[in-house]
This record gives C-alpha cells, structure tokens and sequence, in this order.
C-alpha cells in the first residue's frame, strides 16, 4: 500500500506554521512572560521591575481579599456546576419522555443555545437590573430589598443564576441526545425488570449517561471558573469594591484596575497550575472507565 | 405458568396506523405460540401489547385470571428477550441476570444461587463476570435466555430472539430455546418472521398478515390446509404452487386437460405443494422444466404448466434434466381459493 506523504521535508511545517505560531504568539509566550512577572515587581507608572522572588506568591496567600476570591470561586463553580448539571439533566428526562409535540419543546428549550452566549448573559443580567429588571420588583413582593452590585449575597446569587441559566441550553441538549442514544430497548428491558422509575432511572439511565456526564462536569467546571468572566463582569460593572468575583476576574482587577502586575501574573500562574490538574485528572479519567459499548 | 387470552385487541399508533385489527385468541397453558407473519405485519406490536410496552388501544388481555391491559410489565409476571438482546451494558453477566430478581428484594444468597443455576443450564458460567460487550453474539443471546428464566415467568415473550445469529447458531439455539421451554412448562409466545423456525418450535402457529390473523393452527394444519392463498404462499419453502384455472360444469382444467373434480363453475385458484406433484412416466401431466435448483437432499425443478410458472421438489434420488416432463399430482393433495378473496374455498 502506497503511504500518502509530502515530498518535500518543509511543506508539512509550511503548513502547520499558522497554527504554531498562533499558539505560540497567544498562549506560550503569554504564559512564559506571566510566569516571569510573578518573580518580579513591576513599578505602576511602568519603570522597570525588581526582582522579588516568591514574594508575591506568599503575600496572595496572606492576602484576605484573595483567600475570600478563593472562596467564593469554589462555591461559585460548585454552585454553577451542580446546578447547571442536575437541571439539564431534569429537564432533559422530562422533555425526552414527552410524546405529543415533543419537537416543539425540544426546540423551545434549546432556543436559548442558539442566542450568541455574550447577548444570552446580557439578557439574563436584564433581568436582574436595578432599574428596570423585573426580578427587583418580584423580589420585592416576598420582603427581599434586592440590590445588585452592591450586597454581597445578592450580586454573588444574580451572578449564580445568569451562568446556570446561560449554560442550560448545552447540557441540555447533550444529556438529550445522550439519553436518546440509549437503546430502546434496554429501556424496555429495564421496564419489564425493575417497577420503580426512579430505581430504573439510577440503574440504568443514569449509568449509560455516565461518560456524557463526566464529560460535561469538566465542560462545566471549566466553564464556571472560567468562561463566566463576561457575566461577572457585566455585573460588578469593573467596580469591584465589596463585590464577590471569581479568582479569574480579580486577575484582571488585580493587574488593570490594581496595576498589580506582578500579583496578577502570579495569580495566573495558580490558576494555570489548576487548570494543569484538571486535564491530568481528566484524562485519567477517560482513560480508566466510563467507556462501554 | 398461565392461560393467556386476547379478547379484540386492537391497536391503532397515535399516527392513525392500525397496526393490529381486533384479534381474539387463547393461549393454552404451557403452549408454544408462534406468531408469524412478513415485516411490518403487526407480530411485534401485538407481542409488545402483551407485554405492556405498548398501550391496547382496544380489547382485553387476560393474563392468568388478570386482566392486566393498565398493569405495568414488571407487574404481569412475564419476561421477554429482545431481538437484540438489550442487555444492559454495564453491568456483568452475574448482575443482568439478576437485577429482575434484585428489584423484588429477594435475599442475595437466593439472587445468586438462582444466578449460578441459570448459568449453570445456559453454558455461562465462566462469563458471569464479564460485560455483554466481552461476549459472542450466542453467548449475549444466552445471556438474555438466564435474564428470562431466573423470573420464573409464568408466560416468555421472545421478539426474534434469534434473528441477529449466524444460521449454524440459529439451528443450535432454536433447538436450545425449544428444550428449555419444554422442560420449565413455560407458556411462550415467540415471533417470527422465520417459517422455519414457526414450523420447528410451536405448538401453534398464528399466520398474521397486514394486520389481521389470516390462520391459527398447528405447524401441520397450516403446511397442509392452508385457510388463504397467503398463508400458503408464505409457509414452506418453496412455497405452495398457486394457479389461475377455470371449472367447466365441476371440472378444474388446467391447459385445456381434466385435473380434478370441483363443484362450481368461473375461475378458481388451484394450491399445490411442490411434493406433492411426482414425476411419473405414466403421469397424466406434462410440464415442462426450465431449471434445476440442486439443494443436495433433493431438488427443486422450476417448471411451466399450461403457461403458469410451478415448482417441484423431487428427493435426490430422482434423475432430472431440463424439458418436457410427466407428473402425476398426489390425489387430496389440491386445494382451492376464491381468486378474489384468498380465502380457502
Ligand atoms: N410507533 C409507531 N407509530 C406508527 N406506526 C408504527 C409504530 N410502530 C410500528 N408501526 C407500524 O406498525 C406496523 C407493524 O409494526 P411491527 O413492529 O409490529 O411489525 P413486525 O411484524 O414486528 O415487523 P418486523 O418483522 O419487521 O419486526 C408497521 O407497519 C409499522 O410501520
Ligand atoms: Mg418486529
């Protein structure tokens, strides 16, 4: 059998140069010049840098304001994740049992996942709005004087909920075709073997959606720490003060707002390093179960 | 073990689809029931709706002294294997086989014996830890087998349990499923679109077509008196010879000769059995024959006969070529159809 190949040695670099050097231009040399930073102290006016060590390293971790980031991402992510997760899920088992006009409510569901996720965020922070949003007022009626911005547990709980609204629509529509990709009829069987549907649905159901849950846990865990820096941001409005806000916003607010460069570089570091772990954990993951055919 | 009975069932699919008209009937306890019938004929849906996977649009079904049209199947005391197996894939041998019994909290120490018993008959022991997907495709069939014996089942629900195994295979576990059911006394209701297998394993057969139950009998009622020109043509193989004739004044002429007596006059459909016309040298018939299919036991001459196509099977032993031949045709072995309706005159 004749191998496909180039003849020439370069080609096949010609070609992945675009690639490469994206990488390298965005990701790599960012990342390298981020872990230097962290070794050093940058002057706010932009005049050199001293060299200091783990300084700032050490002085994150005494830092209250940084350990309470910490915190609130933590539960923030957990939050996200489980919430996000267990109601894709209920929504998904429900909209796969229905029979009658099951396409509509599948594409009423599913229409969210169609608006571009940056208009989807704003239009769920609308919603919360001080001055026009709706919910203020509905929170009004049960006794709850709902600020925004300002009252740490109402702006920590908006941010909540716009990211799990917003990320609804994806989980959705995998665990759906997740469950329609269990067989009828091992259903059936399950039918025939087990009374209760809630016991079918944890011995059969839910194990054969396994591999589709585990594979949106990292999905969503990544989502949350990370891609919810444009809702977090939308909300705090870059007035941080006594805002919650996640390790990855205070990132910026500590480097642009701070112009805490060194700091902030540090703290990319750490995030970079959790990241690091979470793809490790991953792949073990992948590669030890979850995997049936 | 128990009497099942079909009291105009009906379904119609929320599409409108009638897919089985009202069909009444009673399985007997510990009988082998055979439904049989072309693709799309209803066998499946009619199976389901005993089993409770599908809703019975209209009529009853009385399973023992039950009528259990709202019960749920885990509820009916059945056990059904599926065309493909549906095993579920991740668990092992061990906990498929008893998970039907784990649900009715049964005591583990009595879960597992039933298991290791099952497994025991069925050849599986050395695969009671493995994943369906570590298994042959006989090895998975036999697998289903222990989910649908461990119940203890007082009616078996098979959906062409057997159509995904190679034909050696197909052989061998018909003659295993038969045995079995033989020796447990389990009422069964097993669909097919195999005559074959119909011919082999039931007790009775139901002939379905379009929807409708064209004949119930034994294997041997349905081969030889047939109650429609379709059941004819669908049972054995080859089929059952079919022929336009017209009666003159009682007498059934083919190609202007005398083949029988039959009252009535216009035309008539005439069946015969491709065994049951011989080669006789003083045979009152000539056909004459296109080709020889050789099936090694015998074989089988495609013929034409005043115009109209037949097909005869002749034991190895006969001499056949090509051209005209003599045959005689097996007295009683003729049997009539209304043209129009198919139905057995
Ligand atoms: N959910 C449904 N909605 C509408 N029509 C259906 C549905 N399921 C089956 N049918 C139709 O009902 C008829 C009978 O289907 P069924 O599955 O019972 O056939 P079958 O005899 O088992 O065929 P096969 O040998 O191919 O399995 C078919 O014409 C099929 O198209
Ligand atoms: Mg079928």
């Amino acid at each position: 059998m004749k191998r496909a190949g180039f003849s020439t040695r370069w080609l096949p670099i010609l070609l992945l140069l675009p690639q490469l050097s994206i990488i390298l231009i965005f990701f790599y040399w960012p990342a390298a010049h981020a872990v230097k930073s962290s070794f050093y102290l940058q002057d706010p006016f932009g005049f050199g840098e001293t060299f200091v060590g783990m300084k700032n390293y050490t002085s994150l971790l005494k830092s209250s304001a940084y350990l309470r980031s910490a915190q609130f991402t933590v539960i923030f992510t957990l939050l996200v994740t489980i919430l996000s997760l267990s109601l894709a899920l209920l929504l998904a088992v429900k909209a796969d049992k229905v029979i009658k006009g099951a396409k509509a409510y599948r594409t009423l569901l599913m229409w969210v996942y169609a608006v571009a996720p940056p208009v989807a965020g704003v239009i769920g922070l609308v919603l919360f709005d001080q001055t026009w949003g709706p919910l203020k007022d509905f929170f009004g009626l049960f006794g709850w004087d709902f600020r925004l911005g300002v009252n740490y547990f109402d702006t920590a709980f908006a941010m909540v909920v716009v990211s799990v609204w917003k990320q609804l629509p994806v989980n959705f529509i995998f665990f759906l075709s997740g469950l329609q990709s269990i067989p009828k009829s091992v259903r059936e069987a399950a039918l025939i073997d087990n009374r209760s549907a809630s016991g079918r649905f944890w011995d059969v159901t839910f194990p054969l959606l396994a591999p589709t849950a585990f594979f949106l846990l990292i999905i969503n865990i990544t989502y949350a720490l990370f891609d919810t820096f444009g809702i977090i941001d939308t909300v705090v409005k870059g007035e941080p003060s006594n805002n919650p806000m996640t390790l990855v916003y205070r990132v910026y607010v500590d480097g642009f707002r701070g112009n805490d460069l060194g700091g902030s570089s540090a703290q990319s570091v750490v995030l970079m390093v959790l990241v690091l772990a979470l793809t490790v954990f991953q792949f073990r993951m992948v590669e030890r179960r979850i995997h049936y055919t | 073990m128990a009497q099942v009975t079909l009291n105009a069932l009906r379904k119609v699919y929320p599409n409108g689809f009638e897919a089985v008209k009202p069909a009444s009937f009673t399985i007997e306890e510990g009988e082998f029931v055979v439904l049989v019938g072309p693709s799309g004929c209803g066998k499946s849906t009619m199976l389901r709706m005993i089993a409770g996977l599908e809703e019975i649009t209209e009529g009853d079904l009385h399973i023992g002294d039950r009528v259990v049209n709202t019960v749920d199947p885990a509820d009916r005391d059945i056990a059904m294997v599926f065309q493909n197996y549906a095993l579920y894939p991740h668990m092992t041998v061990r906990k498929n086989i008893g998970y039907g019994l784990k649900n009715r909290k049964i005591a583990k120490d009595v879960i597992n014996q039933k298991v290791e018993e099952a497994a025991n008959l069925l050849n599986l022991n050395d695969y009671l830890d493995r994943k369906p997907s570590q298994l042959s495709g006989g090895q998975r069939q036999r697998v289903a087998m222990g989910r649908a014996i461990v119940r203890d089942p007082s009616l078996f629900l098979f959906d062409e349990p057997l159509s995904n195994l190679d034909a050696k295979l197909r052989n061998q576990m018909r003659i295993e499923i038969k045995a079995l059911q033989r020796r447990l006394g389990v009422t069964s209701v097993y669909v097919t679109h195999d005559q074959v297998e119909a011919m082999t394993m039931a007790d009775r057969i139901i002939v379905m077509n379009g929807g409708e139950i064209e004949q119930i009998g034994t294997p041997s009622e349905v081969y030889h008196s047939p109650a429609s020109t379709f059941v004819a043509s669908f049972m054995g193989a080859p089929p059952m010879n079919l022929l336009d004739v017209s009666r003159e004044n009682g007498a059934v002429m083919v190609g202007g000769q005398q083949v029988a007596e039959f009252t009535g006059s216009g035309s008539v459909t005439l069946g015969v059995r491709p065994e049951d016309i011989l080669p006789d040298a003083n045979g009152s018939f000539e056909i004459n024959v296109t080709l020889i299919e050789e099936l090694g036991a015998h074989r089988i001459l495609h013929a034409v006969w005043a115009g109209q196509p037949i097909m005869i099977s002749v034991t190895k032993d006969v001499a056949a070529e090509t051209g005209p031949l003599r045959v005689a045709i097996k007295p009683d072995a003729l049997k009539y159809f209304d043209p129009q309706t198919g139905r057995r005159l």
